[in-house]
């Protein structure tokens, strides 16, 4: 639009975790224990390759592995590169090489850090050495990393708050677990629509998409007819009262949200002139007084609290009008428009 | 085996798609590729599609991607989480059944949103390798010094690939790194950001999507004047450790280029040009010995990455597919009578499908 200036985008930082414990089995968990006694093994086929670390199956032949057997804590760098600045995620806190180290007495490299203060240290060949946490559970970072051999390593690391092993706490159990958490970070941008729809909240509005090809109206926008497969351009703006399509009476509380009582009513709200529903929750009323086809009605914080989003509606309360007939409730694009067949 | 032909395609890869959902992404996407041929949802027997919740941040994000079809009433559908070329071998598989004879497949990829050198980090061994988050670029410089050491290759040469790249690239509208003029002494005059790597040594990270459309048959033919005609198709795939296996060679791309070539009828060599999925100059080079594109075997001169290759736009998920479809260009457009196309997936060239076309 000409003269005016485009707001800077809302976004949010998204995390996403996967708090996993994986079982290790026996002879991934016979690496791991030994790495909480300070040790490192691998796994030997028959033809006496030694593996590090330990594979439960020989990867050329299908074969399980079951032979355990130590080798040394100390190899050679078969290749290497250097992290500057150190990853996120990685136990490092300063740069440090990252390095396929072949163990004495292994077959296959292993990798790790190696802890040098510059990349003018790193060679391909070099003889390194395995450092160790005082403290060890059984973990791949049990390892601090590998130092030149004979050298005083002095890496900072970075906290070490969610690596543990189950099963390893007593000495002479051997690790049946480990904990592996994942954690990525997102700048989530919403898309030009829901821009649109989330800063119209902040004014009180709540707006829809109107599909070019039947004018059916969907909230939220999402600036697409999904039963198409076209792009949909079209703003609208909706009424603020509408009729429960349908609903569902939850016990359980929302992490995050403890405004909110238990038992609460949750429904889909179809907005008087949408084609669909969207999600809201219903209070105002008794519970068991939410039924399908009940009219509602948006009810706002106070203006001084709106912002762009959705949270503006509190929640819906019943109007006192006349019900929507049941048969008359609910989603109308999906079978009145268009599709008498569906 | 039936006849299957790629007979359309569309690509669009970006930098970065801020302000853009998967949905509104592929939306043109599929309806340029469906409308290059005349053909409706309703004409498309089966749809397949690949990409990966880690990219979106969110788990099943294909179902929602689903809106960008037009998939109700309801369709026959697939999905893998991999790259779309991948989506195409499921497509073609079905289309070997002889049930339906047409189908859509598409792929896309934001990565933008995220650190995409960290979330491929955990596609790597979750005991002892993720927990240390070795990111793309790191894995990608243990595999290059490997190759750059023992004398497979020089920096030079992995110089002249990264402005091969860059010089096909021009006139590209889907390339992010092009250059007209680019020399190999510009590229070593860069500097090395995942030793022994230089940032034009690692693929154009985009945001983007391809859609294609396969037919079978005399299908092909009433929809396209000439069809890419896909002659041979297959995948194979490595150990999955990065210490088991020689990170300086790819067996099993030579293996699914040679199983593709058997029933093809002719070799993987005996191409115009090829296309191939690398994420670095070393893997490009990995990957056209591997499957004998050095113009040593048959004396054949291949070109390759004709369109300056993943290496100037590498969309996760989608760069595979967007091989073929570039490939399959090649080949539509008559430049070529004969096109390699490469996908990948997996770090270090794990898993390879080889995809070989013809035209009539």
């Amino acid at each position: 639009m000409v003269g005016s200036v485009d707001p800077a985008p809302l976004r949010a930082d998204m995390v996403i975790e996967y708090p996993f414990t994986r079982t290790t089995g026996s002879v991934l968990g016979a690496f791991m224990t030994g790495l909480r006694d300070g040790k490192i093994v691998g796994s030997r086929r028959a033809d006496g390759r030694v593996f590090v670390p330990t594979a439960e199956v020989d990867p050329e032949t299908g074969d399980a592995i079951t032979d355990i057997v130590e080798v040394s804590s100390a190899g050679v760098v078969e290749t290497w590169t250097w992290v500057d600045p150190p990853r996120p995620g990685s136990p490092w806190k300063a740069p440090h090489g990252l390095a396929l180290i072949r163990l004495d007495g292994a077959d296959t490299p292993m990798l790790h850090g190696v802890l040098v203060d510059s990349v003018a240290e790193m060679s391909t060949g070099m003889r390194v050495e395995a450092i160790w946490r005082d403290e060890r559970v059984g973990h791949i970072t049990d390892l601090v990393g590998f130092a030149p051999e004979g050298a005083d390593a002095n890496v900072g690391l970075a906290p070490r708050e969610n690596a543990s092993a189950e099963g390893g706490a007593v000495a002479e159990e051997p690790v049946r677990s480990i904990r592996t958490p994942i954690r990525l970070e997102y700048d989530f941008i919403p898309s030009a629509a829901a821009q649109e729809y989330l800063r119209a909240y902040a004014d009180k509005r709540i707006l829809g998409n109107r599909s070019p090809v039947d004018g059916a109206v969907f909230v939220p926008p999402r600036g697409v007819d999904p039963r198409h497969g076209v792009e949909a351009t079209e703003m609208v703006d909706l009424a603020h009262t509408g009729h429960v399509g349908n609903f569902c009476v939850t016990h359980l509380p929302i992490p995050g949200r403890n405004d909110l009582p238990t038992p609460y009513a949750s429904a889909w709200i179809h907005l008087d002139g949408a084609d669909i529903g969207f999600l809201g929750l219903v209070s105002g009323c008794d519970l068991d007084e939410v039924r399908i086809g009940m009219r509602v009605r948006a009810v706002w914080k106070s203006d001084d609290e709106l912002e762009a989003t959705a949270e503006n509606v509190r929640y819906w309360e019943p109007t006192g009008e006349p019900d929507v007939p049941v048969e008359q409730a609910g989603n109308q694009a999906w079978s009145a428009k268009g599709f008498p067949n569906a | 085996m039936r006849e299957v032909a790629v007979v359309s395609s569309a690509i669009h890869q970006v930098e970065a798609l801020t302000f853009t959902t998967d949905v509104q992404l592929m939306v043109p996407l599929i309806n340029e590729a469906r409308d290059a041929v005349g053909l409706t949802q309703a004409d498309i027997g089966f749809t397949c599609s690949g990409s990966s919740d880690f990219l979106a941040g969110q788990g099943f994000s294909f179902v929602q991607t689903l809106d960008a079809v037009g998939a109700f009433p309801p369709i026959a559908e697939s999905h893998v989480e991999m790259d779309g070329a991948f989506a195409l071998y499921e497509a073609w598989v079905k289309l070997q059944i002889g049930e339906v004879d047409t189908a859509l497949v598409y792929s896309y990829g934001k990565s933008s949103p995220g650190s995409r050198r960290d979330v491929l980090a955990v596609q790597l061994d979750p005991y002892t390798v993720a927990p240390l988050w070795p990111d793309a670029h790191s894995v990608a410089a243990l595999q290059a010094r490997l190759l750059l050491e023992s004398s497979a290759v020089t920096v030079e040469e992995l110089a002249a690939i990264a402005v091969r790249s860059q010089r096909n690239a021009v006139g590209n509208p889907n390339a992010l790194r092009a250059s007209a003029d680019v020399t190999v002494d510009d590229v070593l005059a860069g500097a090395v950001v995942a030793d022994p790597l230089r940032a034009t040594d690692l693929s154009a990270e985009a945001d983007g999507g391809c859609a294609v459309v396969l037919a079978a048959g005399d299908r092909a033919r009433s929809l396209c004047e000439r069809p890419a005609w896909i002659r041979g198709i297959d995948h194979r795939i490595d150990a999955h450790g990065l210490g088991v296996r020689d990170l300086t060679l790819a067996p099993s791309a030579a293996l699914a280029a040679g199983k593709a070539a058997e029933r093809a009828g002719f070799a993987a060599d005996a191409v115009d040009v090829a296309e191939l999925h690398a994420a670095s100059t070393a893997q490009a080079h990995v990957l056209a010995v591997a499957m004998g594109l050095g113009g040593t075997g048959s004396g054949n001169e291949v070109r390759i990455d004709p369109s300056g290759g993943s290496l100037a736009a590498d969309t996760l998920m989608a760069a595979g597919l967007v091989r073929i479809a570039e490939a399959a260009r090649c080949v539509s457009r008559g430049d070529a009578d004969r096109a390699l196309a490469h996908a990948s997936s997996g770090p270090c060239l794990q898993q390879n499908l080889v995809c070989l076309l013809g035209g009539e």
